[in-house]
């Protein structure tokens, strides 16, 4: 049962994710991506992540999406035609790339089909749930980071203010 | 019942410091009507003089703190020392080209603040974790410090570039950190060396080295990863430019060898062929580009690129000495490429103007101390003795000559020695030529002559009596090995 979810999933997350790239019309790439979000939320969920699934699709399917809607409408980029000349250049030299890259990370896939026990795994505990366990260790163990987080977000608050007003200013 | 970590504010005192400081100045700068830059500065000095007095007892401690989440040891002091000065030199030199009734004009020192802030939890950070919070607050305060000249496009686009290029090199080194982590099961760096020590890695971890190597080199500016450098420093506010290229440089390169050295310290056979490369394509790049660069700005952030070739030898050479070098070349660095960029930042007025390397055609004359002054800086990039310059570059270079490492000091030797030519091109330019126009009016400012003054005492007292600063540059390194 669960490996038939995954291979639904993880089918959708990449049919998706590849609509992504190589449709022309910026509105069917983000619903897409929305859609790519949704697949990898449901894997997450597979993997007994119900925290990080949860904030998956609040944060990225959610806010982040709508936020790259709202830019697309505004900038109202149906009527911008991308210049097509230097297009099958430039494809030719990403495919390549990519290619040459897939190369040298070849032995760093293999590696996704580990035959022993994956370390990490130990985190999971029967009888707790994921975001109980979350919770604790971001208030325990990782209580700085969590804290010094608080500093950014004031610095890129104080930030998006100065923008903001030297626009309007 | 949860366990509460052992709270240990005092070992993060110097940081906690700069964040109350920057808010401090941004809720009071609320209700001072007049001279709020002046106020805004003052309050920051003393902030950052409170927090170096906090900083001192890092000094004799070796121990971790906030469950093994940042390390206190005499490296982290060095740096923070270095952080500060950088922080410090870089408020006075503001003072004079920011004005009061601009947007900005005190949130700048209040980011100032968190990115010293962010960079001091970046250096004693002993955990992938704490280095990238640390990263990320240090980054997006220097986005938003890099666009702040209102009406100047040409600081918007560097602000635009330095973030998108800043949050991609971001994504690639929390990538290598992912594969650390599947790899190690943790991203603490005793855990990963352990996990190097036990000799059972695949070939998962060593991408994720690459990864943060190559997250690392962006931050560094190293080629074939430095093509946002040029552009962000010369459109950035030029005292930020001189900020970034000391303090930012100084802090991704101090997490870049505890992770290298300390984490990946047994990986030191695969990384140092990597490293090599870096720093022969950086050196020559750099040095290269620099000379026929017409701006002066410009042609410093060549410079800049073409110094993280050198220091990136240090961390080739790999023992204890070339560590040390690369410690003393960047407080070396941090007076000298500060004081240069406040003359720049003197000579271009508040506008950004004058930043032709032309423009410095007769300074001499009309300016005989600052000429002086900036041909000091000159030297001392150039490294020719009795500069600080001079010694950081001899330390890194006999540590990889007694390694080994002939040729890549060949490499260091020549394109320094072809760096000269366009360091030099700008004093000749200030003692020998005429200006064609009338020069402005230089404004100079109480401040800003401090800060020169420390920088120009700064260059010149540690390359004469070097001894005392490498010896607690290798004092410092001692945690790492």
């Amino acid at each position: 049962m669960e490996a038939v979810m995954f291979y639904v999933l993880a089918a959708i997350t990449l049919i998706s994710a590849i609509f992504v790239v190589f449709l022309r019309r910026p509105v069917h790439n983000v619903v897409f991506m929305i859609v790519t979000m949704i697949g990898l939320a449901g894997l997450f969920l597979l993997l007994h992540a119900e925290f990080v699934a949860m904030v998956q699709l609040i944060v990225y399917a959610g806010a982040v999406m709508v936020l790259f809607l709202f830019v697309i409408m505004l900038l109202n980029l149906e009527t911008v035609n991308p210049a097509q000349d230097a297009r099958a250049a430039r494809m030719w030299v990403g495919a390549l790339l990519s290619l040459g890259f897939l190369v040298l990370m070849g032995p760093v896939l293999k590696m996704i089909f580990p035959s022993g026990p994956t370390v990490g795994a130990a985190a999971f505990q029967p009888g707790m749930s994921n975001t109980e366990i979350v919770a604790r260790e971001l208030f325990t163990t990782y209580l700085l980071p969590f804290e010094i987080v608080s500093v950014l977000l004031l610095a890129a608050i104080i930030g998006t203010v100065i923008v903001s007003r030297k626009r309007s200013g | 019942m949860i366990q509460f970590p052992v709270v240990n504010l005092g070992g993060i005192l110097p940081a906690l410091i700069l964040c109350i400081a920057g808010l401090v100045v941004m809720l009071a700068c609320l209700f001072v009507k007049r001279g709020t830059v002046t106020v805004a500065a003052i309050m920051s000095a003393i902030g950052i003089l409170a927090a170096g007095a906090a900083n001192s007892p890092l000094r004799v401690l070796n121990e971790t703190a906030f469950s093994g989440l940042v390390s206190l040891d005499p490296y982290s002091w060095f740096f923070n020392f270095l952080i500060l000065i950088a922080t410090g030199l870089t408020v006075l030199a503001s003072v004079r080209y920011l004005s009061d009734d601009e947007p900005g004009a005190y949130e700048y020192f209040v980011l100032l603040l968190f990115s010293g802030a962010g960079m001091m939890f970046m250096v004693s950070g002993n955990h992938l974790l704490t280095i990238f919070v640390g990263l990320e607050t240090l980054s997006i305060s220097i986005y938003v410090l890099a666009g702040i000249i209102p009406k100047n496009p040409k600081s918007s686009e560097a602000a635009l570039k330095y973030l998108i290029l800043g949050g991609f090199s971001s994504g690639i080194f929390l990538y290598g950190a992912a594969l650390l982590y599947g790899s190690a099961g943790s991203t603490g760096l005793p855990a990963l060396t352990e996990y190097f020590k036990a000799g059972t890695f695949g070939p998962m971890a060593l991408a994720g080295m690459g990864l943060l190597a190559i997250g690392f080199a962006f931050k560094v500016s190293a080629v074939p990863f430095h093509m946002w450098t040029p552009d962000v420093y010369e459109g950035a506010p030029t005292p930020i430019t001189g900020f970034m290229s000391v303090g930012v440089k100084a802090a991704a390169f101090a997490a870049f060898v505890r992770v290298f050295f300390d984490a990946l310290g047994e990986l030191q056979v695969n990384w140092t062929e990597i490293l090599w490369v870096l720093a022969a394509l950086t050196m020559i790049l750099g040095n290269l580009a620099a000379i026929v660069q017409d701006n002066i700005k410009r042609m410093l952030a060549y410079s800049s690129i073409a110094h993280a070739g050198y220091i990136l030898i240090g961390m080739v050479a790999g023992t204890e000495l070339g560590t040390a070098g690369v410690l003393y070349y960047l407080l070396a660095y941090t007076f000298t490429n500060i004081g240069a960029f406040g003359v720049v930042a003197l000579v271009g007025s508040k506008r950004e103007a004058n930043v032709h390397i032309d423009d410095y055609r007769g300074l001499a004359k009309s300016n005989p101390l600052l000429a002086l002054v900036m041909s000091i800086f000159l030297f001392s990039l150039a490294g020719i003795p009795p500069t600080a310059g001079f010694v950081g570059k001899f330390a890194i270079f006999s540590a990889a000559i007694a390694q080994g490492y002939i040729w890549l000091v060949v490499i260091g030797a020549l394109t320094s020695a072809a760096s000269v030519y366009y360091y030099f091109r700008v004093v000749m330019k200030m003692y020998m030529e005429v200006p064609e126009t009338t020069p402005a009016r230089l404004e100079f400012s109480p401040s800003m002559i401090l800060a020169l003054g420390i920088a120009v005492i700064g260059v010149v007292y540690i390359g004469i009596f070097p001894t005392t600063y490498l010896n607690l540059a290798l004092e410092s390194v001692k945690p790492l090995f």
